[in-house]
């Protein structure tokens, strides 16, 4: 189960959107998150959907691949999605039962939530799967480089991401042989209630937060021995540069905004 | 040959323990050699790997890698860039999602120039045999490979010396021996010092010296043959003995004439060949 989480995780490739400059992607990543939420009508959706489905073709990474990504969001979608249903109120009354009261107002809310949600994690999932950590990091830190005047710490805080994002398969590995050998000495973490099921975690997380800090001492060491110092006199291997791929999805994110844009001037839903 | 590193009544103790796990302990590293350093678990072979990286600094004594002592920040700096190490668990030292970015760190930390780093990774990969996986993620790597990899990162900063701590403790038969002679490679073609710890005997055979540490001391040090003959010695540190010294051992207990240096299967064959 846990080895289908392909959030952080980085797939090779050579596609266009592999090539891009890491600074433009994640611009464009955060540009098309606002687009997720200033949209409001199933045509903003269906656009937005149509430009991921795009960019995730030209990316070449198997849409399998992309929607298994999605499932374990899936429960705060579906959460979501109920909450807005029975707790957003406009709108004709659809169906009234005691204080069940569900309206026409409530559940646009509610579905545009579920969506918006699925789009959102889709979107920054096509992020990280086209660019490694380093040049995330890389990207962020350019970024946020100019932060630095009032003593933001830029590179602590990408390198820390960075770091954050290499060890989630790790992790997620050592979860699964965790619970396997718990599971083959009786532990049980399917069946019973919800607090049930919560503290049978308990005895996955001890071992798993002894390891990770286990695991974070011996990095430590690694990047000490390796000359790390912070970011002090640092040079990087694959210098940024913003290239004709970059401009061609600057436009492409720049032409669905200007549509979405009209769209909603229009009033259109 | 003059020495690399010079180790000089040198010990160490961890803050919270209350016995040293390092004592005075006195040791020369030949430049070009393959020093192959044995003790069993908590034996202090760890602790002095990391005194020799200037990771940690001797509490007593005074310790010296390619003529510099370890007294400030930017001379432990200058050590780190002389002197390599590779860890016991290939997956707690890999930092980049990507091969080639990971094997990058190391010359990126040091201030390298771009095209200098691309030039050298290429090269550091293509020496470990690595270089078809530039563009793969660590992770999907197998235990051996994630250490060439971590090998790679080391001998693209081209160091004088490599320090190997257990690396090839957590792997399996054909990563172990892959690792290990990759190891010897570097010793023999680019004359890079290593440093080989290890509690394996069929490793140690192979250095030129071992030296053997038991209790935070260093107890014997010598040419494997030699050290090796002393059998009972070794087994009271809660160490084997190669197993052809052993079978030689037993051999000669039950009135057969062989010498009691034997370390090889190659060795043993010749010396029954012999008794005819």
């Amino acid at each position: 189960m846990l080895k289908n989480i392909t959030i952080g995780q980085y797939f090779p490739g050579n596609s266009a959107v592999h090539r891009m400059d890491a600074r433009m992607k994640i611009l464009l990543t955060i540009a098309l998150l606002v687009d997720v939420f200033v949209s409001k009508g199933f045509i903003g959706f269906g656009l937005i959907f149509a430009f991921v489905l795009l960019v995730a073709r030209t990316t070449k990474i198997s849409l399998s691949f992309i929607v298994r990504g999605l499932k374990p969001i899936a429960f705060i979608a579906v959460f979501t999605f109920v909450l807005n249903l029975f707790m957003q109120t406009g709108g004709e009354t659809l169906f009234q039962w005691k204080f069940i009261h569900i309206t026409s107002g409530g559940l646009r809310t509610a579905v545009y939530m579920a969506i918006r949600l699925l789009l959102l994690v889709t979107a920054s999932q096509l992020l990280t799967l086209t660019t490694s950590s380093l040049s995330l990091t890389d990207g962020l830190e350019a970024l946020m480089r100019p932060l630095a005047v009032i003593h933001f710490p830029a590179h602590e805080i990408a390198m820390m991401m960075s770091i954050a994002l290499r060890f989630i398969p790790t992790l997620m590995e050592e979860t699964d042989k965790i619970m396997n050998a718990q599971k083959a000495r009786g532990a049980d973490f399917e069946s019973g209630n919800l607090i049930r099921r919560a503290k049978a975690m308990v005895p996955l997380l001890v071992p798993l937060f002894v390891s990770a800090f286990r695991r974070a001492d011996d990095l430590a060491l690694a990047m000490e021995a390796r000359c790390y110092r912070g970011g002090k006199g640092r040079t990087r291997m694959n210098q940024l540069h913003m290239t004709k791929v970059d401009l061609y999805g600057a436009l492409a994110v720049a032409l669905l905004t200007a549509a979405l844009v009209t769209l909603n001037l229009l009033g259109a839903v | 040959m003059s020495s690399i590193i010079s180790i000089q009544n040198v010990s160490f103790s961890y803050e919270e323990a209350e016995d040293s796990a390092v004592k005075g302990v006195s040791l020369e590293v030949e430049k070009g050699e393959f020093l192959a350093i044995l003790g069993r678990n908590g034996s202090g072979k760890s602790t002095l790997a990391k005194l020799l990286n200037a990771l940690i600094l001797p509490t007593d004594g005074a310790i010296s890698v390619d003529g510099i002592s370890p007294t400030d920040e930017d001379s432990r700096y200058e050590i780190r860039t002389r002197c390599g190490m590779v860890f016991q668990n290939p997956d707690n030292q890999i930092v980049s999602t990507i091969v080639e970015e990971d094997c990058a760190f190391g010359l990126e930390n040091m201030g390298v120039a771009p095209q200098e780093i691309r030039r050298r990774v290429d090269e550091a990969l293509a020496r470990v045999g690595m270089a078809e996986y530039a563009l793969s993620s660590p992770h999907m790597l197998s235990g051996g490979q994630k250490q060439r990899v971590a090998i790679a990162g080391v001998v693209a900063m081209r160091p004088k010396i490599i320090v190997f701590d257990e690396s090839t403790a957590m792997l399996d038969p054909v990563g172990r021996r892959d690792v290990f002679s990759l190891a010897r490679k570097l010793n023999r073609e680019e004359g890079i010092t290593i440093v080989w710890i290890t509690h394996f005997m069929e490793e140690a055979v192979q250095a030129d010296r071992v030296a053997v540490m038991d209790a935070g001391r260093l107890v014997m040090q010598g040419a494997p043959r030699e050290v090796f003959s002393h059998e009972a010695e070794i087994r009271a540190m809660g160490l084997d003995v190669p197993e052809m010294t052993q079978l030689a051992g037993i051999l000669r207990g039950a009135g057969v004439n062989l010498p009691a240096d034997i370390m090889t299967c190659d060795e043993m064959a010749v010396e029954l060949c012999r008794l005819k």
